[in-house]
């Protein structure tokens, strides 16, 4: 029996797959599709204090292994989703995820102090970098100091762990992550979506109502592990991978790159059971690797020359 | 709702530029409804990386027909599937055509712009076995946009044909055609597929007569089942408007509470 668990230090993943924000709906969109226990945790749709109504279409592009998306986060709010949606949630046996949002520094903290108030929740994860909510892709997780004092300003009321999502639109991410760390993030999880664009050459419009959109997809797996590498070498909290993982062994070069844990998102839209999937492939992958221990590959990449 | 990931094709036709598939899957064809569609993986590989929604266009016991028309990568590579391949599919998805109320008088028009005809060949012989009397309106901008009409006739379902140059029936728009019909007879409900233009001009005339109807619309999705919030459509509210997924509350949305992006012309 192969022991796929991982340890956060502030919590016992039963494995390391995790379905990203913004790609598993509620998670109850997946409850027909698979048994939402067997997965390492999930991570709700972004929320905010107020139900918001996101961004007129077209929302979406396919690029080449890509997906442009400038979704704008819409979404019940935080009162419905107490109401309505986590009271659904709490019968999985799997570690739930809330994804926070804020539209400046109070919303965050707002949110943060609201869900404290409900059972059920294992840890937030702070949306400070998504690319598709105001102009030119800004957000927090841009700056070093915007970072910290967002992450600050959440550490001080929220009563769970803080996972903080990292942009890969800056020069240098590892600066970015070390300024959540010193906030005091328990955790950060790279990366979200680049800022990308495509234009239908035909009626020369972009693809995107917005313009511009955030790639995921295998596209940037390549981009994004280099940068969970990068980071993982510097932090000393965990890292939660993401960036086009669709298989077990995308999930393992992540693992081998330094994640503790791994979020798997547009995988979900094409294939509902991705996530199962991938925590077989796993499991194969160590049994003919010879690994009793899953925990045994995080950060074992061997760089020697 | 499931996946089926390895569901035989049994069948394949094709007219030019547009494909049938005939796709055995127990489960989804037991319960497809007219409306509905399924997303259907065209590549295995990472490109293209979506599936690709298709209306559900007949049910016969154990299988469903898909039609569609080559319009991109996506469905080059579905075009090419041969008998006895296998698709990996989820179905059926979204929420079909009304089929509830009182069929036996009066008659129902479906009005197919197109690929939008796909559908409606599910709908009619489903309206039929209830009783109702079903009037087909199917336009092209050509006659080769046509391939489906002597499949109607062969079932005995009347349809009555356009194209935009004339080549074969009504020369016009097939909404052209349908309100020289309507001059003549009143009809039920409206049922429409098609181009945006050709739905807007069919939910004038509905608003004018004052006949109600359902229009199909087509969407680009990410995951057909409501998780990305990708493929919104703008519908009248409570409080004035809200974009609802087309994959959840649709493909199918009563005319009236549409709100057109660019306006209703």
């Amino acid at each position: 029996m192969i022991d796929l668990s991982v340890d956060l230090g502030f919590l016992q993943l039963k494995n390391p797959v995790i379905a990203a924000s913004g790609t598993f709906g509620y998670g109850l969109e997946f409850d027909p599709f698979i048994n939402l226990d067997d997965i390492g945790g999930f991570v709700v749709k972004g929320l905010y204090s107020r139900p918001r109504p996101g961004n007129p279409p077209p929302r979406l592009a396919e690029t080449s292994s890509g997906l442009i998306n400038a979704i704008g986060l819409p979404g019940i709010g935080m009162k419905r989703f107490t109401e309505e949606i986590l009271p659904q949630l709490r019968k999985y046996n799997t570690a739930l995820f809330v994804n926070v949002c804020g539209e400046n520094e109070e919303e965050f903290a707002e949110v943060v102090d609201f869900l404290n108030g409900f059972d059920g929740i294992a840890a937030y994860e702070l949306n400070i970098s998504c690319p598709n909510v105001k102009r030119e892709g800004r957000c927090p997780a841009l700056c070093p100091e915007d970072t910290y004092s967002v992450v600050k300003l959440v550490k001080e009321s929220s009563q769970r762990p803080v996972i903080t999502k990292l942009s890969p639109n800056v020069t240098n991410i590892v600066e970015i992550a070390l300024s959540a760390q010193e906030a005091g993030s328990d955790a950060v999880s790279l990366v979200n979506t680049f800022l990308a664009m495509a234009i239908d050459t035909e009626t020369r419009k972009p693809k995107i109502a917005n313009v511009l959109g955030g790639l995921s997809g295998p596209a940037i797996k390549p981009i994004a592990l280099r940068m969970v590498y990068q980071v993982a070498q510097h932090v000393t909290i965990p890292v939660f991978g993401i960036g086009g993982i669709m298989s077990g062994l995308d999930a393992v070069e992540f693992l081998l790159a330094g994640a503790k844990a791994v979020e798997v998102g547009t995988a979900n839209f094409i294939d509902p059971e991705a996530t199962v999937k991938i925590i077989k492939q796993l499991e194969q992958y160590c049994q003919t690797q010879g690994i009793d221990k899953l925990e045994d590959l995080i950060g074992a990449v061997d760089v020697s020359s | 709702m499931q996946k089926d990931p390895s569901a035989r094709i049994v069948n394949t036709k094709h007219w030019g530029n547009y494909f049938l598939l005939s796709i055995e899957s127990p489960i989804i064809a037991s319960f497809a409804l007219p409306g509905q569609f399924i997303m259907v993986r065209v590549s295995s590989q990472g490109h293209p990386l979506l599936r690709r929604p298709l209306s559900i266009h007949a049910r016969e016991q154990n299988i469903i027909d898909i039609f569609f028309q080559v319009s991109g990568l996506g469905t080059t590579l579905l075009s090419q599937k041969t008998i006895e391949d296998s698709l990996d599919i989820l179905g059926p998805l979204g929420q079909g055509f009304s089929l509830e109320g009182d069929f036996k008088d009066g008659e129902m028009a479906l009005i197919g712009g197109g690929r939008g005809i796909a559908p409606l060949y599910f709908l009619a012989q489903e309206l039929r076995r209830r009783g109702a009397g079903v009037a087909v309106f199917y336009g092209g901008k050509t006659q080769s946009d046509l391939p489906l009409k002597d499949k109607f006739l062969e079932n005995e379902i009347p349809v009555f044909c356009s194209t935009d140059d004339g080549s074969f029936g009504f020369h016009g728009f097939v909404t052209e055609l349908f309100k020289t019909e309507t001059e003549k007879k009143n009809f039920k409900f409206i049922y429409a597929c098609g181009p945006e233009a050709m739905l807007k001009e069919a939910g004038q005339l509905c608003r004018q007569k004052d006949i109600p109807a359902e229009f199909s619309l087509e969407s680009m999705m990410g995951c057909g089942f409501g998780a990305c919030w990708g493929c919104v459509t703008k519908i009248k509210s409570k409080k004035g408007s809200e974009w609802q997924k087309t994959c959840e509350k649709g493909p199918v949305f009563s005319a009236e509470n549409i709100i057109w992006l660019n306006g209703d012309k």
